[in-house]
């Protein structure tokens, strides 16, 4: 049986697991204890749970428990990573590197350092969606302090060349920070194997609850210090103050826990239909798949059906929640700058969707979306100047367009 | 942001969707937007001897309030003088598609079709270009 609206947002957010959600209900009533409270059962209790969850997590990513501190999710993260890097160790330097295709926390929490006197270097990336390992070591000074390059890409599922930037990094000094928020869960993150340095990550991304999420910081190898972005009680090794939101963390060490035990199988499960809807959505004339193929998250894909656009797509496939690349509704009229740094002319990136899967997808709603799609995109070319002129052979790129 | 009912109803049952022969000395056509902007509209127009638009065309690469506001357009159009056509402004089209701030420049770019369309059809008939509006989009 399907329930409309299907939900293909998943990069968006994730539902929360039943199972995480039972392992957080205690939490929010009987067991309400502020976990700093040292001194009665309900803070042992509470801690306690704080504690087990930091252990579900470290399990997940290979870390220490003590290397995780929690926050309000990945953009907290993200923040108190790249600003609490550049205060710890301004004596050392000023310089941050990234990328263009990083998550807008990364992209304007790097603005901001700018602002306040760093320097940034944006590196960009090929068409598919990867950065080079040579412009990366050509573009580190002495004045390098950090390396932020997201894990995988929320826009088009893109995964980094993870382990050679860590070695760069580690050959130079430098230290190493990834936005993991759309990897951790979903494929293998190991923070040893990787050789991470910092991680942001995020619970509602894998199925556990929105309004929490962690930063590993790493102890070891070398140990890492962030200057807090929040003054208070000093909690999280005084990395991170305020009361912890405890049945937030407890449904981040469950999410985690599950994400372990099945990953194998709903990457599996995932990547198969997300291959099947890729492959039938591709049948399509002039559709194309945005980014890498081969390195990529299992369970999306960004695909852009030529004279179509987006927005108006979305509309004709009312009963799938997805996203596009368009961005007709804001002010700027200004397409995704993620698919632009792909190489995307602004007309293929006003025309995209991306598809994002999850553990709870079936079957039957990838034959909708398959069928749905299928006739939106028929419907509208139908309705398309652009696509009556290529049908006619004309060159959209010979006919001068009204400047806006 | 939701669409709202009329929007929905022309995106739907879009009228008038089609290709009138732009060879003709009768037909106005109007091709407005640009694709790297995410709209391109192009509306036409077959005016008979009395200068009474006959019929009316459009095709839109474009969002569902683009796709509307075309749609009305040539609705509107229909039946129409020229000279009656010329008067119909953005801001009527706005209130009849009840369209939110971020959504005004479909109904500019409806409304540059119907005069760029209209342009065309005097210019194939020896009548001196009007001046176009400037599109605030």
């Amino acid at each position: 049986m399907l329930t409309f609206p299907i939900y293909l947002d998943n990069n968006a957010t994730t539902p929360l697991d039943p199972r995480v959600l039972e392992a957080m209900m205690p939490y929010f009533t009987g067991k309400f204890g502020n976990a700093a409270s040292r001194n009665h059962a309900f803070g042992w209790h509470a801690e306690e749970a704080v504690d087990y969850a930091r252990e579900q997590i470290a399990s997940l990513i290979n870390c220490s428990p003590k290397e995780i501190i929690f926050t309000s999710g990945a953009t907290e993260s993200d923040n108190l990573a790249i600003k609490g890097v550049f205060e710890m160790y301004a004596s050392k330097g000023n310089h941050i590197i990234t990328a263009t295709t990083e998550h807008k926390a990364v992209l304007d929490t790097c603005k901001h350092i700018e602002k306040i006197g760093g320097k940034v270097t944006y590196l960009p990336v090929n068409a598919e969606g990867l950065i080079d390992l040579k412009q990366l070591e050509e573009a580190i000074t002495d004045k390098t302090i950090l390396i932020s390059i997201m894990y995988g890409n929320n826009e088009v599922g893109v995964i980094q060349p993870i382990r050679e930037i860590s070695a760069i990094a580690k050959k130079h000094g430098v230290l190493f920070f990834t936005d993991a928020t759309q990897a951790v869960g979903k494929i293998p993150v190991d923070v040893e194997a990787d050789g991470i340095d910092l991680m942001a990550f995020s619970g509602h991304k894998m199925y556990g609850p929105k309004g929490v999420g962690a930063l590993y910081v790493r102890r070891k190898n070398p140990r890492v210090k962030v200057t807090a972005q929040m003054d208070g009680g000093g909690h999280e090794r005084g990395m991170r103050s305020g009361t912890l939101n405890v049945p937030g963390i407890v449904g981040l060490g469950k999410a985690c826990e599950i994400a372990k035990q099945d990953m194998e199988k709903d990457t599996a499960r995932l990547s198969a239909m997300r291959d099947r809807l890729e492959k039938e959505l591709l049948t399509i004339e002039e559709s194309y798949v945005n980014g890498s193929r081969e390195h990529r998250l299992p369970h999306v894909t960004n695909i852009s059906f030529k004279y179509v656009e987006g927005e108006g797509l979305m509309m004709g496939v009312k009963d799938i929640a997805v996203s596009s690349g368009s961005a007709c509704t804001s002010a700027s009229l200004e397409p995704s700058y993620v698919l632009k740094a792909l190489g995307l002319s602004d007309d293929l990136a006003h025309s995209s969707l991306r598809f994002g899967l999850s553990r709870f997808t079936t079957d039957e709603e990838i034959d909708y979306a398959i069928n749905h799609t299928k006739e939106a995109v028929a419907k509208l070319r139908e309705m398309s100047p652009l696509w009556e002129m290529f049908k006619e052979g004309i060159d959209l790129n010979s006919i001068e367009w009204a400047e806006h | 942001m939701a669409y709202s009912d009329k929007v929905i109803d022309h995106y739907n049952n879009p009228r008038n969707v089609g290709t009138l022969d732009k060879a003709k000395n009768s037909v106005g056509t109007g091709l407005v937007g640009a694709p790297e902007c995410g709209d391109v509209m192009r509306l036409q127009i077959e005016v008979d001897e009395n200068q009474i638009i006959t019929d009316a065309k459009f095709k839109t690469f474009g969002c569902g309030s683009a796709i509307a506001s075309s749609s009305l357009a040539t609705e509107w159009l229909k039946g129409k003088s020229v000279d009656e056509a010329l008067a119909i402004d953005n801001m009527d089209i706005v209130e009849e598609l009840a369209l939110p701030p971020v959504k005004i420049h479909c109904s500019v770019l409806a409304e540059d079709a119907i005069k760029s369309a209209i342009n065309d059809y005097r210019v194939k008939n020896g009548l001196p270009a009007l001046e176009m509006p400037k599109s605030h989009h």
